[in-house]
């Protein structure tokens, strides 16, 4: 979570200092989820949403590939040619997102078919929604496929909340298709007890009700957050701090590694 | 008994799906006759729901697996919901991934079938960037085409027309002296020949070129014949505005300082009832745009060498 966390506020500060060539998606406030799902799901096959950054660096990928990705650098994970919206690492392996809302999800079901591998997508609230997103857990139901699909629902879609698009849970529909599903807070010691549970019964749904501290896109707040799940834990974990000191300073050396050579 | 392009398009499937571990993914695939006969009974197919929009990402994502997945769309309208997850990903991901999506778009053209079920629509797919994209008409064409596909790592888009199923010759391309090039894709293709003779009787000879790479446009031999001829004509069974033939007539002429003109589909929709079809061009319809080109080459003075007696023809 800390390393999530760091490395987005330094992503926000190379947005707010012009030197990123695209806009960024950032994840501050919504690490709990990735950072606890990629501890249970090792060897897992990764496909992610525009929001990529926190699962790229939960599940192992390469930062500094992440951090050229969003400088715009040939060295980035993908050529610097995707920006933020398309965090890669194939050695995960975890397949960038194309910036269709959503598209993802359909994508790692037919890959979850054809390599019979255990799968994870993540994805929105929004996307959730998309037809493709639906008929994508219908069809992991019927073949009975090894996925895990992980919607990090920020209850906002932009800035449109969901009791304004939809009078429908999607973690519903998904369970009257015949997944395991649960809808549950971005509570790290709960995301690890369910999705321990959850992987034993796939394709299986979690719902994680998570707080996206900034804009859609870009750094704007509209105010403090509801709630701060890192801030939380600061307090409940020993040596909390010393640990977050350490994983800061190595993220300020990787981004200050990059930006001295600019 | 020589092979049809249905049985040749079937003995490709039972190959890639039997010894390849290939997949082939479709709505309603068994039913009603195994989509023309042109898919084998055998093990790896997957019948999909109607969630056209879905369909196509999931077949996307077996193409990221690595089992270079075929998927029939069995009609090209239907094209238009299965498209994001072919245009925004799999076309896309080997120039700004540098990852590869390799699959098998078998979409499905029929003549006079509707609104909705009319349609050619490889003309929308040559505009976007990332697909390999061909017309195959014969056996020996698809199994070329197939061949190719196996050999590249992107998307290829199929532009297959069932008036070709039962079809087993192979098309001869020919490159005299003459006075205009028949350029011919698709369905259109059917109608060229017809088109030669009705023109020959006015005197009015021709060559043909018979096209199915659209994309890369593969233009030796078009060029060969157009250059022993005066001009060209691109004929295409999909829409002449903004499609493959005006596409191809304008690359034509830039590489060849020859006219070519285009013809496809008029601007409207196709109905059911035979008034209100809008069909691909008929070889009279092909032979009178030849007559109205040379009519206007007159006009400008510029169609030197044809004959006053062809000239006076024209157009009756």
């Amino acid at each position: 979570m800390c390393l999530i966390r760091h490395f987005e506020l330094h992503a926000a500060q190379a947005y707010e200092q012009k030197l990123t060539p695209g806009t960024v998606y950032l994840a501050v406030g919504q690490e709990a989820s990735s950072a606890t799902v990629s501890m249970l799901t090792p060897g897992y096959a990764v496909f992610t949403q525009h929001r990529g950054h926190s699962a790229l660096l939960a599940h192992g990928g390469d930062p500094a590939a992440l951090r050229d990705e969003l400088l715009g650098l040939e060295s980035g994970c993908c050529g610097g040619r995707g920006g933020s919206a398309c965090a890669q690492d194939i050695a995960i392996p975890m397949y960038a997102h194309h910036g269709q809302l959503g598209e993802s999800i359909a994508i790692a079901t037919g890959y979850a078919l054809a390599s019979k591998k255990p799968t994870l997508a993540y994805f929105g609230d929004a996307a959730a929604e998309e037809d493709y997103a639906l008929s994508s857990f219908g069809f992991a139901a019927t073949h009975k496929l090894p996925v895990l699909y992980v919607c990090e629902d920020n209850n906002l879609s932009i800035l449109t909340p969901i009791e304004d698009r939809r009078n429908w849970n999607v973690y519903e529909v998904a369970d009257s298709m015949g997944l395991a599903t649960a809808n549950i807070d971005d509570d790290p010691v709960l995301i690890h007890d369910t999705v321990t549970r959850l992987l034993k019964s796939l394709p299986a749904f979690i719902n994680i009700r998570t707080c996206r501290h900034l804009w859609h896109t870009g750094v704007g707040r509209d105010g403090p957050p509801e709630w701060d799940r890192l801030d939380e834990y600061r307090s409940k974990v020993p040596d909390a701090e010393a640990i977050e000191n350490r994983v800061k300073e190595s993220v300020e050396a990787l981004w200050q590694e990059q930006l001295q050579r600019q | 008994m020589a092979r049809t392009v249905a049985e040749t398009i079937k003995e490709i499937t039972r190959r890639h799906l039997e010894e390849n571990g290939g997949l082939l993914f479709g709505q309603c695939i068994r039913a009603v006759g195994w989509v023309n006969n042109s898919v084998p009974d055998c093990k790896n197919i997957v019948e999909f729901p109607a969630s056209d929009v879905g369909n196509m990402g999931i077949a996307c994502g077996a193409a990221v697996a690595g089992v270079r997945p075929i998927i029939v769309i069995r009609f090209q309208d239907f094209m238009w919901l299965n498209s994001s997850a072919l245009v925004n990903y799999a076309a896309k991901s080997k120039e700004i991934f540098g990852t590869t999506t390799p699959i098998f778009v078998r979409a499905l053209a029929m003549a006079n079938a509707g609104c909705t079920h009319s349609g050619v629509l490889h003309g929308v797919f040559m505009h976007m960037p990332g697909f390999r994209i061909c017309s195959p008409m014969s056996p020996c064409e698809y199994e070329e085409i197939w061949d190719d596909f196996m050999s590249h790592d992107v998307p290829m888009f199929v532009s297959e027309h069932r008036g070709s199923f039962l079809h087993t010759e192979e098309y001869v391309n020919t490159c005299q002296p003459a006075d205009v090039t028949l350029v011919g894709i698709s369905a259109a293709r059917f109608n060229l020949a017809e088109a030669v003779e009705i023109l020959a009787e006015e005197g009015i000879t021709c060559n043909v070129a018979h096209c199915y790479w659209l994309k890369p446009f593969k233009t030796d031999h078009v060029l060969k014949a157009l250059a022993n001829t005066r001009m060209g004509l691109v004929v295409d069974a999909g829409f002449e505005i903004c499609g493959a033939a005006q596409s191809l007539a304008y690359n034509l002429m830039w590489q060849t300082g020859k006219p070519v003109k285009a013809l496809g589909l008029e601007d409207r929709s196709s109905g059911v009832s035979p008034a209100s079809r809008n069909s691909t061009p008929s070889a009279e319809r092909i032979a009178e745009t030849v007559r109205q080109a040379f009519l206007e080459k007159a006009e400008n003075q510029d169609c030197v060498g044809i004959s006053d007696a062809r000239m006076s023809g024209a157009g009756t």
